[in-house]
């Protein structure tokens, strides 16, 4: 697969993705979630959760490169805090 | 007792939906995500450059101002035609042969392609022949919307209300039609003026519907390419050249995959945010 230019860094990601993905199913057939509301003021499943804090991750992420060009550890450290926080208590 | 379903295999109905959405959607989406990661010179060159061009888009005045004009494009647009529509849609009759003719006749501008729109108000804003053009010249108002970029605004903005502002009405309609006499009985009965009764009894009703409408318009507009490209080019200067418009002269134009990608997916995670914030709020509704 040539053509979609596939390099180590990416593949990692998006298989990280997948795990989540299918980590979900299978906490979902041992645990159905249930709706709950926490420090977002938004009733959320486990689901919700994890796409808010991917899609919050990728935002600081671009706020971090924005800021900080040369480096991005400082935002991958808030936004992995961030993740945590909104998948526990969010 | 266990309510739930053992046989699931149903499901599998959806798997034709999810290759095709996969071939369509998220296999070129995941090489969009590997493209911005790399300086692509040809197939047999490329190198990682990690998020370097993340980081030179979002520090690209061209890119901000672009933003920017995008969101007040898209700010204008939801506040002009949110209302209008519903405006449109209450002085719409209820029923009968003129509520029938009337939706016909706002449905036209809906069943126009984007090109030809743009090609319609090209024509009809020019200002040497064009019948708004001139009218406006004739009026005092020295209307040239290729050499002012205020001009090139107001023309872009009433293309995109005379094509899209039909479509909150008639989904406005659709929502006042809806709502059953007897709430209009009551209002009466409580001696409820007409902005009391709209305030207090038919918005609310409507709120489902104009989440809808105003997602529409939203995304719509936040991703629109083809009138301004074919009435405006973007000019006069860069006066009206919004994202999707850079971002193809980056990936067409001068081929520059790789910030031409991390641009995409700039873009793409903004509409995603606008998406997960409006379905956030239908759902509130429904729960």
């Amino acid at each position: 697969m040539i053509w979609m230019a596939w390099i180590t860094p990416t593949a990692i990601f998006f298989a990280t993705i997948a795990a989540l993905l299918l980590g979900l199913v299978i906490l979902e057939l041992l645990r159905p979630t249930e709706k709950r509301r926490g420090f977002l003021k938004l009733k959320t499943t486990r689901g919700d959760r994890v796409f808010i804090s991917l899609l919050s991750t990728a935002f600081i992420h671009l706020l971090a490169v924005a800021v900080f060009p040369t480096s991005i550890w400082l935002g991958s450290l808030a936004a992995i805090a961030w993740a945590i926080l909104v998948l526990t208590w969010g | 007792m266990d309510n739930r379903v053992k046989d699931n295999r149903a499901w599998l109905g959806v798997l034709p939906v999810l290759l095709i959405v996969a071939f369509s959607g998220i296999i070129p989406l995941m090489t969009v995500v590997n493209y911005s990661f790399q300086d692509i010179l040809d197939f047999n060159n490329r190198f990682f450059v990690g998020f370097q061009w993340y980081s030179q888009t979002l520090n690209d005045p061209r890119f901000i101002e672009a933003f920017g004009r995008q969101l007040l494009f898209t700010g204008s647009v939801l506040v002009i035609e949110i209302p209008l529509g519903i405006m449109i849609a209450k002085g719409m009759p209820r029923q009968g042969k003129k509520a029938t003719a009337i939706l016909l006749f706002l449905a036209v501008p809906l069943l126009i392609p984007s090109n030809v729109v743009g090609t319609i108000w090209q024509l009809f804003a020019r200002p040497d022949i064009g019948l708004m053009g001139v009218s406006l010249n004739y009026l005092g108002w020295s209307f040239n919307y290729t050499a002012s970029a205020s001009q090139a605004w107001f023309t872009l903005l009433a293309m995109d209300v005379w094509h899209w502002t039909s479509l909150v009405a008639l989904l406005s309609y659709s929502g006042l039609r809806s709502i059953p006499d007897p709430y209009y009985q009551a209002a009466q009965l409580d001696g409820a003026s007409q902005w009391q009764t709209f305030r207090w009894v038919e918005l609310p009703k409507l709120k489902s519907v104009l989440i809808i409408a105003t997602l529409l318009r939203l995304m719509d507009s936040f991703m629109i390419y083809t009138e301004p490209l074919v009435l405006t080019g973007g000019g006069p200067g860069s006066s009206t050249t919004f994202l999707s418009q850079h971002l193809a002269t980056m990936a067409v134009g001068q081929f520059d995959l790789g910030p031409a990608a991390a641009f995409s997916v700039i873009y793409f995670l903004f509409i995603l945010l606008f998406c997960w914030f409006f379905y956030t709020m239908v759902m509130s509704e429904s729960d």
